[in-house]
């Protein structure tokens, strides 16, 4: 009961973390999606590029995210931002790349080619086809990639605490230095909560989103 | 023009190892490397890592696949969905509150660190064993039964030749975080590579902080690249085949 204690005495400082938390994760997502969607888009159009943009982000998920901070932390510091949350926003953005780019152009490539078919004897042009049949096809697959990289930029907020960019990790931080439990579980709990209930309200978002016809679709082929 | 772009990409490749190259002189992590000094240090903290992410993998390797086999068992399927939910869930919480856990009732060391790592690298290997055993076309299996093969038989002959794939991408996926996570360890007392890293960003040495993150960044890389060679090595050539 301990950690219950320990969050109801802090709440001031509780939401300010978690403030801090979604902000950084919110904001880079916004940005990665930004890039990660029409980066995919693009590459559907451009075969031989495709392989490398996606090898690329490929390799940048493979670095461990403790090393990338410090990875970036000397480039960075040549502009005076070393440390903080920019430096976390900007590997959250480049961690997020991957999952985004990947099921943006996976999703996009699995359109069937009848409907595309379709599409052009309706006389669309590229763009319309794009907009009228290729997005809103891909869609669900797009937000599932979001999901995947706003849990993972959860978990990476929360290392980011150890250069300064606060966050929920700053609990699990401090509380380790200070070998103090109630602060670690309560950090680590609230870490795990938020990831678990975005994990949630993603997969809700996915379903609202799924055009009515490709949802009876499956439901038809369960 | 196809031509053309490629020749700029390898051109900005070079350039961009040549700036590594340059950026690395310059903050003095070749020099910090290179310290007879600093060597004895340097192979007891790759050591540790290594010993960290080895020992951890061995184990969530063989507990992964057990778990991951016995549910595809008639018997175990129909716990298969509720426990990969369970799996699922586990897998949404982040790498440091799973470490930071460990350490708050273990203690510190590098038994917490390993339980931790373990734990974490079960569950992409489990849900890949049984992604993959499931995938086994019903038409295959029945084909080896008519053939007269046990269960066992169709278990080490067709289902898990069949699934070594997707099995080997969870292999990889959880050998990376792995790596990755047992940097963190240094947090929790078990040393490796992460104790140069936040010793580093601590004490705002650049060259310190960059001789912990380069290591363990090639570690990575080297880890999913070796992971894809033996998949070319274990997969079986007429699965590759059907495959391109």
């Amino acid at each position: 009961m301990g950690v219950w204690h320990f969050v109801e005495k802090n709440l001031q400082q509780v939401l300010f973390l978690t403030w801090e938390h979604i902000f950084m994760v919110a904001l880079s997502l916004i940005i990665a999606t930004a890039i990660g969607v029409p980066l995919g888009i693009l590459i559907t159009k451009k075969v031989n590029l495709a392989k490398r943009v996606i090898n690329s982000a490929n390799i940048i998920m493979t670095v461990p995210s403790i090393a990338l901070f410090g990875l970036m932390m000397p480039i960075l510091a040549l502009v005076g931002q070393g440390l903080g949350k920019v430096p976390a926003i900007v590997a959250l953005v480049l961690y997020s790349q991957l999952p985004i780019i990947r099921n943006t152009y996976v999703a996009i490539k699995n359109v069937p080619p009848s409907l595309r078919d379709a599409g052009k004897g309706m006389g669309m042009n590229k763009w319309e086809l794009l907009k009228e049949v290729e997005i809103p096809i891909a869609v669900p697959v797009i937000i599932a990639g979001l999901r995947t990289a706003a849990v993972m930029n959860i978990g990476i907020a929360a290392i980011a605490a150890y250069i300064g960019a606060g966050g929920l990790g700053v609990y699990i931080q401090q509380g380790i230095d200070r070998v103090y439990p109630e602060m670690i579980i309560s950090g680590a709990v609230l870490v795990s909560l938020f990831a678990i209930l975005v994990d949630g309200l993603m997969a809700g978002v996915e379903h609202l989103l799924t055009p009515k016809g490709i949802q009876l679709q499956k439901r038809s082929a369960q | 023009m196809k031509k053309l772009s490629a020749k700029m990409y390898n051109m900005l490749l070079l350039l961009l190892v040549f700036a590594c190259g340059v950026a690395l002189e310059k903050t003095g992590t070749i020099a910090f490397l290179t310290d007879p000094y600093n060597y004895p240090e340097l192979m007891r903290l790759l050591f540790q890592h290594f010993y960290l992410v080895a020992i951890s993998m061995a184990i969530a390797t063989t507990t992964g696949l057990v778990i991951g086999i016995s549910l595809t068992r008639s018997g175990l399927r129909k716990y298969s969905g509720i426990v990969m939910y369970i799996v699922g869930l586990g897998q949404t919480i982040p790498s440091l509150a799973v470490l930071a856990l460990a350490m708050s009732f273990l203690g510190i060391g590098t038994k917490p660190a390993i339980f931790a790592l373990t734990i974490y690298s079960i569950l992409p290997i489990a849900r890949n064993t049984l992604a993959g055993i499931r995938a086994v076309p019903v038409s295959t299996i029945d084909a080896a039964k008519g053939m007269g093969m046990t269960s066992v038989g169709i278990l080490f002959n067709v289902e898990l030749p069949m699934a070594m794939k997707v099995i080997l991408t969870g292999f990889r996926v959880a050998l990376v975080i792995n790596i990755g996570t047992a940097a963190l360890a240094y947090l929790i007392g078990a040393g490796g590579m992460g104790d140069w890293i936040f010793s580093g960003i601590d004490m705002m040495m650049t060259d310190k902080l960059l001789a912990g993150a380069i290591p363990v960044t090639l570690m990575a890389l080297l880890a999913d690249f070796l992971v894809e060679l033996l998949s070319a090595l274990l997969v079986s050539r007429g699965l590759r085949l059907s495959e391109e």
